[in-house]
C-alpha cells in the first residue's frame, strides 16, 4: 500500500526581511500559517513548490512542510514549523511581537 | 590594542563597496540566490530561522569602548536593541534586514570591526585566551600572534576554499583558556632555553565527531611559526577529504593519515614557505607587538580591602567573578551575561554602552568576550572594583556566578538557528533558575554546563562537565546527556550518560545529577569533575535513571 500523503504547506522566507512566509491559494505570501494553501496530494505540491520557487525575487530558500487542518485553518505539525510561525522562545519578538500568529 | 593601518582601511571600504553592490544586484534580480548565497556567506550574512543572521568578528575577543559602543548603536539602528556573543568570540545580530546590512557593515568599518571570514571554508576569526595580557601566570601574550595569523589568512589566496571551515585559537598560558586542543590548530606558546615558541596541535575539533588535538609539534620557533602553518593548511588543502562534507575536517584528515604521516608532509612542505616568507612577517609581528604593549599600571588599592571586608556581597562578586592580575593591585573582572533566567551571551544595547563606559572610565579602555559568552574587563584596578560593581548591579549585569552552574553557554538552538534539532535556551534558562531557587548554586562550586542545539556542538557540550545535547525524536525535542568532559589543558570529550530526555525532564534530571554529586563528593573541595573523575559514571547514572537502577537491584 502506497504511504497516505501528509498534506503540505509551502513555506519559504521573505527575501528582504527573512521573515517566515506560506503560499496562500492565490499564490501569494502570506506571514500568517494559518491562510497558507494546505495541498492534499503529493503532484500538486511538486508543481506548487516549483512555482514558488520561481518567485526568487520575493523569497528565499522554498521548500515543502508537514501540515494538518485546523479549527482556524492549517497547523504545523513538527515543533520546529510550530517554532517558526511565532518565533523564538527566548523574546517576544518576530511573528509573535507583530501579532501575526493566529494562535 | 591593534590600530588599524590606511591599507587596512582601504580594504574594507573597498570590500564592503563590493557587496553593497552584489545586495543591489540581488535585490533587483540580477543574481539569483545560488549565486547570491556564497557571496553573502563571504561576508558573515546567514539565513536563519526566523530572518537573516550577521555574524561580526572579535578577534581573540579584544575590542575598546568605541567599539563596543558602535556594536550598542548598530544593535539599536539595524536590529532589536541587542546582540549575542558566542563561543567563537564573535557577535551575532539576529534580526537584520537584507538591505540594511551594507550600512551595518560600514559601520563596522568605522571602528576597524568587520564580518569577513566569519563563515565559509576558509579559516576563521581566530581566537585566544580571553585573559589575554593580563593573567598572572602568563607566559606570553598571544594576541600578537593572533593578529599575526589573521593578518595572514585573510583573503589568503591560497585558503578561500579549503574543503571545509578551519578554526585556529592561540593561548599564551597553560591554563588554557581558549579551548586549543578542540580546534583544527591549537597553538600554546611556549618557552624553550628563554625562547618562546609554540607548541602546536592539530586536528581537535567538536561537531559530529568530536576529537582531541593531538601535538604536531612540541616547538616552533617564532620566526618559523607562520611557514610552519602554512605548510599545514596546505597539506590539509591538498590531502583533506572532498568527497564527503562530513569528513572533510582536518581532524579526519589526521585521524585516516595518521599524524606521522601529516608531520611528515608538512616538514616537507615547510622549507619552500620559509624561503617565501624571507622575515617580513617577523618585522610585522615587530610592529603588532608595540600595538599590544600593556598598559601603564597604577599601584594601590585604595579603600578595596574595607570594602572587601564589610561587604559580603561584594566579596562574593569579587570572589566568584575575578581572576588574578599580573599587577597585584588589579583584577581582571568577568562579567556574566548569565543572569539567572537571562539568554547566554546576550547582551541589550544599554548594557553594552555600561560595559564601554566602565572600560573607559575606570579600565585603560579593554573589553574582551569570552568563549564562555561572557564579557571581560581585563586591567582593572582593584581600587575601582567597588565602583564598577554598583554600576554593574545597576544594568543586572553583577550576577556572581561565574563558573557556577547557573554560567552555561548555550548555542542559539532552535530559537534561532536552521540547522537546530532542538531549543538550547530555553533549557538553559530552567536550569539557572531552578537552581537559583534550591540556592545551592554557590554550595556546589565550580560546575560547567554547555549545551547545543544539535550535533553540530557550536555549544561545546562535548567539553561540558555536564553536555546537553538537543535531539529531534522522531518529532519531540530529546535531549541527550554527556559527563566528564573537559575543556582545559588535559582537554577530554565527555561520554554519553544513556538514552536521552524530554524537554520538560531535562531540568530534574541535571538537578538529580547535581544531588547526586553533593552526596558522594569526599568534601567541598572536591569539584563535580573531580568527583567524578574519582569515581566514574555509576552514580551519576544511577541518579540519572533511578528506575533502572532500581530494577538492576532488585
Ligand atoms: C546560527 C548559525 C550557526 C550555524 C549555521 C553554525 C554551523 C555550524 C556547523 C555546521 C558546525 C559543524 C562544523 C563541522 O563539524 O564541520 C559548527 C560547529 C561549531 N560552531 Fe557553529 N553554527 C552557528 C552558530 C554558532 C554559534 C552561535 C556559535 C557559538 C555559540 C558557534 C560555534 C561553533 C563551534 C564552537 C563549533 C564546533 C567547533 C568545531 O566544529 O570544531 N556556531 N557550527
Ligand atoms: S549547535 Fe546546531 S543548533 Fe546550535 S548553533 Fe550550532 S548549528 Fe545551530
Amino acid at each position: 500500500m502506497p504511504r497516505a500523503f501528509t498534506p503540505k504547506v509551502v513555506t519559504a522566507n521573505a527575501l528582504l526581511e527573512g521573515d517566515v512566509v506560506y503560499l496562500d491559494a492565490q499564490g501569494h505570501w502570506t506571514r500568517d500559517h494559518a491562510k497558507a494553501d494546505l495541498i492534499e496530494d503529493q503532484g500538486t505540491a511538486e508543481i506548487r513548490l516549483l512555482e514558488a520557487q520561481a518567485q526568487a525575487h520575493e523569497i528565499v530558500g522554498a521548500y515543502l512542510a508537514d501540515a494538518q487542518a485546523g479549527p482556524h485553518g492549517p497547523e504545523p505539525i513538527h515543533f520546529r514549523e510550530a517554532f517558526r510561525t511565532r518565533g523564538p522562545s527566548n523574546y517576544a519578538h518576530g511573528k509573535q511581537a507583530d501579532g501575526v500568529t493566529t494562535e | 590594542m591593534y590600530a588599524y593601518t590606511d591599507f587596512d582601511r582601504d580594504f574594507l571600504a573597498e570590500r564592503n563597496a563590493q557587496f553593497r553592490a552584489q545586495v543591489a544586484r540581488r535585490i533587483d534580480g540580477s543574481l539569483t540566490e545560488d549565486e547570491f548565497k556564497p557571496l553573502r556567506l563571504m561576508n558573515g550574512l546567514y539565513l536563519q530561522l526566523h530572518a537573516y543572521m550577521l555574524r561580526v568578528a572579535i578577534p581573540y575577543g579584544t575590542l575598546n569602548a568605541a567599539q563596543m559602543r558602535q556594536l550598542a548603536m548598530i544593535a539599536d539602528r539595524w536590529d532589536k536593541g541587542y546582540g549575542h556573543f558566542t563561543t567563537r568570540q564573535n557577535i551575532q545580530y539576529n534580526w537584520p534586514e537584507l538591505r540594511d546590512v551594507p550600512d551595518m557593515l560600514d559601520a563596522l568599518g568605522e571602528v576597524g570591526m568587520h564580518a569577513i571570514q566569519t563563515s565559509g571554508n576558509t579559516i576563521r576569526n581566530v581566537t585566544a585566551d580571553h585573559f589575554a595580557g593580563a593573567a598572572a601566570e602568563e607566559i606570553a601574550d598571544p594576541r600578537p600572534i593572533a593578529e599575526l595569523i589573521r593578518q595572514w589568512s585573510t583573503d589568503h589566496p591560497e585558503f578561500q576554499f579549503l574543503g571545509r571551515k578551519f578554526k585556529i585559537a592561540v593561548t599564551g598560558s597553560v591554563q588554557d583558556r581558549a579551548v586549543t586542543a578542540a580546534h583544527d590548530i591549537g597553538l600554546r606558546l611556549v618557552e624553550r632555553d628563554g625562547q618562546l615558541g609554540a607548541m602546536v596541535l592539530v586536528g581537535g575539533g567538536l561537531g559530529r565527531t568530536p576529537m582531541i588535538g593531538k601535538i604536531l609539534n612540541d616547538f616552533v620557533a617564532l620566526d618559523d611559526l607562520l611557514p610552519y602553518l602554512e605548510a599545514i593548511v596546505a597539506v590539509y588543502n591538498l590531502l583533506g577529504r572532498r568527497d564527503n562534507k562530513y569528513k572533510a575536517r582536518i581532524k579526519i584528515t589526521v585521524h585516516e593519515n595518521g599524524i606521522e604521516e601529516i608531520r611528515a608532509r608538512v616538514d616537507a612542505e615547510f622549507p619552500a614557505r620559509k624561503a617565501a616568507f624571507n622575515g617580513a612577517d617577523m618585522d610585522i609581528l615587530k610592529r603588532i607587538e608595540a600595538d599590544f604593549a600593556a598598559p601603564k599600571f597604577e599601584d594601590g588599592q585604595g579603600a578595596f580591602p574595607t570594602h572587601y571586608q564589610h561587604d559580603p556581597v561584594f566579596r562574593s562578586f569579587v570572589d566568584t567573578n575575578t581572576t588574578a592580575h599580573r599587577h597585584p593591585d588589579y583584577a581582571i573582572l568577568t562579567v556574566s551575561t548569565k543572569a539567572h533566567g537571562a539568554t547566554p551571551g546576550d547582551a541589550t544595547s544599554d548594557q553594552m554602552r555600561v560595559l564601554a563606559d566602565l572600560a573607559e572610565t575606570y579600565a585603560h579602555n579593554e573589553l574582551r568576550i569570552s568563549h564562555e559568552q561572557n564579557v571581560i574587563l581585563p586591567h582593572l584596578p582593584k581600587k575601582h572594583l567597588r565602583a564598577v560593581h554598583a554600576a554593574l548591579a545597576e544594568a543586572g549585569l553583577a550576577t556572581a556566578n561565574v563558573g557556577l552552574i547557573s554560567d552555561i553557554i548555550a548555542c542559539p538552538g532552535m530559537d534561532y538557528c536552521a540547522l537546530a534539532t532542538a531549543r538550547s535556551i530555553p533549557v538553559a534558562q530552567e536550569i539557572a533558575e531552578r537552581f537559583e531557587q534550591l540556592k545551592l548554586e554557590h554550595e556546589v562550586g565550580p560546575l560547567k554546563i554547555k549545551i547545543s542545539g544539535c550535533i553540530n556542538a557550536c555549544g561545546h557540550h562535548h567539553v561540558g562537565h555536564i553536555g546537553i545535547l538537543g535531539l529531534d525524536r522522531a518529532g519531540v525535542e530529546n535531549y541527550q546527556i554527556t559527563l566528564g568532559g573537559d575543556g582545559g589543558p588535559d582537554a577530554v570529550i565527555g561520554e554519553r550518560a544513556g538514552p536521552g530526555f524530554a524537554y520538560d525532564e531535562v531540568t530534574d534530571a541535571i538537578e538529580r545529577l547535581v544531588r547526586a554529586y553533593l552526596d558522594v563528593r569526599q568534601d567541598p573541595s572536591e569539584t563535580f569533575l573531580d568527583t567524578y573523575r574519582r569515581l566514574g559514571a555509576a552514580p551519576f547514572k544511577a541518579a540519572l535513571y533511578p528506575e533502572e537502577a532500581k530494577a538492576n537491584a532488585a
